[in-house]
């Protein structure tokens, strides 16, 4: 999917003469394009969902029935739900904790009944989307801002700078690509994996994060070369000239003035990439690298339901419902990006006519 | 031209530098070794393993051994067993030495077994997206905005925005076990590609639907276009004949990309499919510590990528001359 | 890259169709020649063997996979009944056992031939013997030799290039003639013969391996592996290998008991996806699948070709005995307690694991005789022997001053390697030891070199473990945990356990068994290692394959294989 990607950022009309700052302009071409705008909604409401995950009246995602055999599903016209709630989850942070308090406060033990089947340990599968969709925008988000972060600074120091440093830049990015990708996580994955003392105790940092932080090791390279991109397009525009007459610092112009001006490219690529690297976390759990049980992700339940397909009696939930949830979500982000991506750029907009709604 | 590609040959073994040099580091650095197992060796096996494998050797000389043939003084003993008259070849000589984990082969074996089944592989996955996404992305400019174009569209996102696996999945499901016409796994005749290539394909295939169909509609609003069709030409010669030409050119620049996807992406399916590609080789060297085939198929996967990025770049000359060979990206 | 945006013109569109043409021809002629290439007909039986084997070089390798090979393209002194597992001859005619046990005297069949038309002489096992010991050689499984007198001297005294100090000759293997193998023991090994049936003991044609030396001096190591070089002596020799997809078996001509052998060709496949392998078993591709996926198997169970059987494995914990709180025995006994197995075996694992109280797995009783103690009584009322052991469990740690109103437990962390069955049963781990000693429990997936390495370097509290028997006695199991062991890993050393087991290592009959029972109710006291199950056997087979027998030690010599009388091919 990397490449794919790549190849998507790389390719397309995405030069604007100035900055394509995302302006009420480009806000207002958004709204016009409806199944962009839709996405959005539905997006919106998946983030809610999982942030609010501990608060709706869900079964719990982690406690185990372990003689039971996996449930086909029982919409919510046949069982609306009971009164079987067990508090029991993974280690969770303060402020989800306080969220479950609220649940209980307010649904008391009632929970919502199988509506979407149960797992081969009981887990209802609704509860199991809602919680992995945390993991899994977690790791997307994590991964992204990791990608921000090193990305927009690389990229955007290489294209202001220009010259000598700019082609030395460039071409530590050029070697990065051309190592196997996947390659490089499941070492970064391995080799914290060993370290593990020093990352725990000392940084604070779990094996999630560690996680997270592979990944957005990996995803930063698109990142600096699209921004390097838009910067060099903009480093002589009149405004970076006239801060620089006034005597601002080179960071103060690059943070200030540029990278502002980049925002909107930015936030296409971002939305552009999360579905890869949920793509890539299901990837990697697939290869049993992935988040430690007992918590859950997208990836893990796609993986778990995959490994129900064989003729003995297929369990067709556990993979129909994950593909739903990451495919439904996936095609959203994707159909958002090249609305976003459309509305920062007219010209190609008008350029691919239909296209753009696809 | 010449001049061209001697300067990209000379990135090329900066780039291979790098890798190996990288790639190495990376694999010394993971904790555990490649004779580490569940069984404990006695000390005295142990140090006789790793003589023979040279890894008792500090790491400086491990890395000149694997990078080129260096005469290493007294102690000789040979990578391959023997008695020691030939030291392991090294990269440079083309010798990526001998595997760790499958000890009746080499690096070299491995991956000449191995390569053709996934570009095989990858050929067939290539040929079907092709065929499909053509096909699929034709049907929907010639019909923008029916209900074909939508089903045609909403197909194409999905097949972008749902895991490999879980499609490899369903395919097994739907054409083994329900319509049994194909084996569910295996290798050894074309019937068995026929499955695993559709899997890997269709995320691309999905993608050059959507790039034909953006294409041509684009191509369609051409000038020459509409002078053809003032002068009668029927619709149907003017997409084919006209327009799919413009409306390909985008999809012959995504081919490099989608060619090293492929090749990146065949790991999951080679697995679920039983596919003795190099694509599995990926993750278990890594996981079996098996430092020199891991190595091996970096370096090759790196070849891979440079030598597309300079036949993808040489094509776009070739297609539009406007187009110079800038070095500089 | 971003150099076409430009393409657009007339003349482009041409030569892009052409490339895609180009292409797409170029592909087509690629995937029809390696689907040629790879086209081999048919094989007469094909199974999934799991695991790429690690090397076919007998003394090299140490895994199941390599052992279901190995024993169809070598054979040793004896082979096993499939059934009932009694040593039959293979290349040994008959043999004769010393009346102190200590002289084994193997009678080698004539007329067994080496697939480079070689006669099988006794000093085809010598040679065999002699590489499987010599220290450059670096057998994994040398130490199985080391009952033989001197064998173990030979082995460890190397010289600082690693050779050994000693010749051959100071090892107790003797040929008086080419017809008749003596091998002298250090003490009595009951489960010789068992040995002289396993792989690593297999024979080595030493002319082969000679010429392969001189004609590839540098990598004959390599060379004389290959299908067209490699000597075997089984009932099959290897015609075609591919790495990760199968080697393929032809029947050996001249094998002697060829008129039995029924298979002219078999595929062993390499595949390690266990879905992929239970699907190319359930549409009849392969004929016997090692294992299933966990998941599958309540779903398989009344079925005839699953016949899950205990064999002699454990599934267990390692506990670091060096790290408080785990240095006191009574809080490794409380955690042993505390675990409800039975929910293990008949909830998580359910192939009708037997839960295990002891060390040594219970499947050892119908092979060897030896009953292993337990570690708690065990009545006919489970639900509560249960309950008893958790009362038991919470004494103990409030005996050990831990517990409500005393010190807390510090929080416990269980690794376990990457497989989702681990992962499930530490979750019941887990739950247990909250539940019933509110013990605060992390978990920790390591990658499994990692964890060997944790293991090693005793950086853990309790570490997921597996040990298989090398040959069917309780030594097997009992001398993993002796302090000088390095499969010991736990910390845990043990002056009396260590003497016990020296003390058996000479003893004989039932005395023998008394002093492993002694020994092992000492490790059950001391609990260096909590066990949990022992492993049964997940495999599937076609109930039309006779001679294949599900037994204790999973150890299945495919020269009895064939299709049953009415047994058609599929």
């Amino acid at each position: 999917m990397g490449a794919l990607l790549r190849w998507k950022l790389d390719a397309p009309a995405v030069t604007p003469e100035r900055g394509a700052a995302l302006g009420a302009e480009a806000w207002r071409r958004l709204r016009r394009n409806r199944v962009a705008w839709w996405s959005l909604m539905f997006l919106a409401l998946v983030g809610l969902t999982s942030l609010l995950a501990p608060l709706l009246p869900l079964p719990s995602p982690a406690a185990l029935e372990l003689s039971a055999e996996p449930t086909p599903p029982a919409g919510p016209w046949t069982s609306i739900g009971n009164h079987g709630f067990q508090r029991e989850y993974w280690p969770l942070s303060s402020v989800d904790e306080r969220l479950v308090d609220a649940r209980v406060a307010l649904f008391g033990d009632w929970q919502t009944g199988p509506w979407l089947g149960t797992d081969s340990k009981g887990r209802d599968l609704l509860s199991r989307i809602v919680w992995g969709s945390r993991t899994s925008i977690a790791v997307a988000l994590l991964a992204m801002l990791t990608s921000l972060v090193i990305g927009v600074t690389w990229g955007a120091f290489a294209g202001f700078v220009g010259g000598r440093t700019d082609r030395v830049m460039m071409r530590i990015v050029d070697v990065l690509y051309s190592l196997p990708f996947i390659f490089i996580v499941i070492f970064l994955i391995t080799i914290l994996q060993g370290w593990k003392d020093l990352l725990e105790t000392r940084l604070g940092l779990n094996r999630e994060a560690v996680f997270y932080l592979s990944i957005g090791a990996v995803y930063w390279l698109t990142m600096a070369r699209v921004v390097r991109g838009q910067v060099l397009s903009l480093r002589h525009a009149e405004f970076v000239d006239a801060a620089r007459q006034m005597g601002a610092s080179t960071a103060r112009i690059l943070f200030v003035h540029i990278v502002p001006n980049v925002f909107g490219i930015i936030i296409v690529y971002l939305t552009l990439s999360i579905p890869s690297v949920m793509l890539f976390e299901s990837f990697l759990t697939f290869l049993g690298l992935g988040i430690e049980a007992p918590r859950v992700s997208w990836g893990l339940l796609a993986v778990d339901g995959a490994d129900t397909i064989h003729p003995l009696g297929i369990d067709w939930w556990l993979l129909v419902w994950p593909a739903v949830a990451m495919g439904t979500t996936l095609l959203a982000l994707n159909i958002l990006g090249d609305g976003l991506r459309d509305a920062l750029d007219p010209k190609s907009a008008l350029a691919a006519k239909g296209a753009a709604q696809t | 031209m010449i001049r061209f590609l001697l300067r990209r040959a000379g990135w090329f073994a900066v780039t291979l530098f790098c890798v190996v040099t990288l790639s190495f580091a990376m694999m010394r650095a993971v904790r555990g070794g490649p004779f580490d197992s569940e069984r404990a060796l006695s000390p005295a096996i142990e140090a006789n393993l790793k003589a023979r494998y040279h890894l008792d050797w500090p790491l400086w000389k491990q890395y000149a051994a694997y990078v080129g043939p260096l005469e290493l003084g007294e102690q000789r003993a040979a990578w391959l067993g023997g008695d020691g008259t030939r030291v392991f070849g090294g990269v440079l000589a083309g010798d990526f030495g001998p595997s760790f984990r499958y000890r009746d082969t080499t690096v070299n074996d491995i991956l000449a077994q191995s390569l053709p089944i996934s570009l095989a592989l990858g050929g067939v996955a290539l040929a079907f997206a092709l065929v499909l996404g053509l096909a699929a992305g034709l049907v929907s400019a010639q019909y923008p905005r029916s209900s074909l174009d939508t089903l045609v569209r909403t197909t194409a996102t999905i097949g972008i925005a749902v895991p490999n696996f879980v499609i490899a999945g369903f395919l097994v499901i739907l054409f083994a076990f329900l319509v049994p016409l194909f084996p569910v796994a295996g290798y050894g005749s074309w019937e068995h590609m026929v499955l695993p290539g559709c899997a890997l394909g269709l995320p691309f295939a999905a993608y050059i639907a959507r790039l034909t169909r953006a294409g041509m509609l684009d191509a369609l609003s051409f000038d020459w276009i509409r002078t053809a069709r003032a002068k009668g030409v029927p619709p149907r010669t003017i997409l084919l004949r006209h327009a799919l030409r413009a409306g390909i050119v985008p999809v012959v620049s995504y081919l490099g990309p989608a060619t090293a996807g492929i090749l990146t992406g065949s790991l999951v399916i080679e697995r679920i499919f039983a596919i003795p590609g190099t694509g599995s080789h990926f993750v278990n060297s890594a996981l079996n510590r098996d430092y020199t085939l891991a190595m091996g198929v970096t370096i090759l996967y790196t070849t891979l990528v440079c030598g597309l990025n300079v036949l993808v770049d040489v094509l776009y000359t070739w297609l539009d001359p406007r187009v110079a060979l800038e070095e500089e990206g | 890259m971003g150099a076409h945006n430009g393409l657009r013109g007339r003349g482009a569109g041409k030569q892009g169709f052409f490339v895609v043409l180009l292409l797409l021809a170029v592909l087509g002629y690629g995937a029809w020649r390696v689907g040629l290439e790879a086209g081999l007909d048919q094989a007469d039986f094909t199974f999934a063997n799991g695991a790429e084997p690690t090397s076919l070089d007998p003394t090299q390798t140490t895994g199941a996979p390599e052992g279901r090979l190995m024993r169809a393209i070598f054979e040793g002194l004896c082979v096993l009944d499939p059934k009932t597992l009694a040593p039959l001859p293979g290349m040994a005619e008959r043999w004769e056992i010393s009346a102190d046990e200590l002289t084994y005297t193997f009678h080698l069949r004539s007329g067994a031939r080496w697939t480079n038309g070689d006669e099988v002489v006794a000093a085809d096992f010598k040679a065999g013997f002699a590489r499987l010991l010599d220290p450059r050689e670096a057998a994994e499984y040398a130490y199985l030799l080391y009952c033989v007198r001197g064998a173990r001297e030979y082995a460890t005294n190397v010289d600082d290039s690693g050779a050994a100090l000693r010749g051959f000759d100071t090892v107790g293997i003797r040929t008086p003639d080419a017809r008749t193998l003596v091998v002298e023991l250090e003490r009595p090994v009951p489960w010789f013969l068992y040995l002289a049936a396993y792989p690593p003991l297999a024979p080595l044609n030493q002319r082969a391996l000679d010429e392969m030396r001189a004609q590839f001096p540098n990598t004959w190591r390599i060379e004389r592996l290959r299908p067209e070089n490699l000597v075997t002596n089984g009932p099959w020799r290897v015609v075609e290998r591919r790495v990760n997809d199968r080697i393929r078996l032809a029947r050996h001509d001249q094998y002697w008991d060829r008129d039995n052998v029924a298979f002219e060709t078999i595929d062993v496949l390499a595949s390690e996806h266990l879905s992929t392998n239970l699907n190319l078993y359930l549409t009849g591709a392969v004929g016997f699948v090692n294992e299933v996926p966990a998941g599958v198997v309540p779903r398989l169970a009344g079925r005839a070709d699953w016949n899950p059987t205990p064999y002699l494995a454990t599934y267990f914990y390692r506990v670091n005995v060096t790290r408080p709180p785990l240095d006191d025995a009574r809080v490794r006994r409380a955690l042993a307690l505390a675990i409800d197995r039975r929910a293990l075996t008949s909830k998580i694992t359910r192939a009708g694991e037997p839960p295990l109280y002891s060390w040594v797995p219970s499947a050892i009783t119908p092979v060897t005789g030896y009953v292993p103690p337990a570690l708690r009584t065990t009545t006919e009322d489970p639900v509560a022997d249960y309950a008893r052991d958790v009362a038991e469990a919470q004494r103990l740690l409030r005996e050990a001053g831990y517990g409500p109103g005393a010190r807390a437990l510090r929080r416990i962390e269980i690794h376990y390697n990457t497989q989702s069955t681990n992962r499930d049963i530490a979750e019941v781990v887990a739950r247990d030891w909250k539940l019933h000693l509110g013990l605060d429990v992390k978990l920790t997936n390591q990658e499994k070199k990692v964890a060997l390495d944790t293991q090693r370097r005793l950086d853990y509290d309790i570490s997921r473990s597996t040990w298989i028997a090398d040959y069917p006695d309780p030594a097997s199991f009992l001398e993993v945990l002796t302090q000088a062991s390095a499969n010991n890993r736990t910390g845990f050393a043990d002056a009396r356990y260590d003497a016990l087991l020296a003390e058996a290592l000479t003893a004989r009959g039932a005395e023998r068994k008394r002093l492993y029972a002694e020994a092992e109710a000492r490790l059950l006291e001391l609990l260096p290692i909590i066990p949990l199950f022992g492993f049964t056997t997940t495999s599937l087979v076609d109930p039309r394959l006779a001679g294949f027998h599900p037994n204790n030690l999973d150890i299945h010599f495919p020269k009895f294989w064939r299709w049953n009388a009415d047994g058609e091919r599929r």
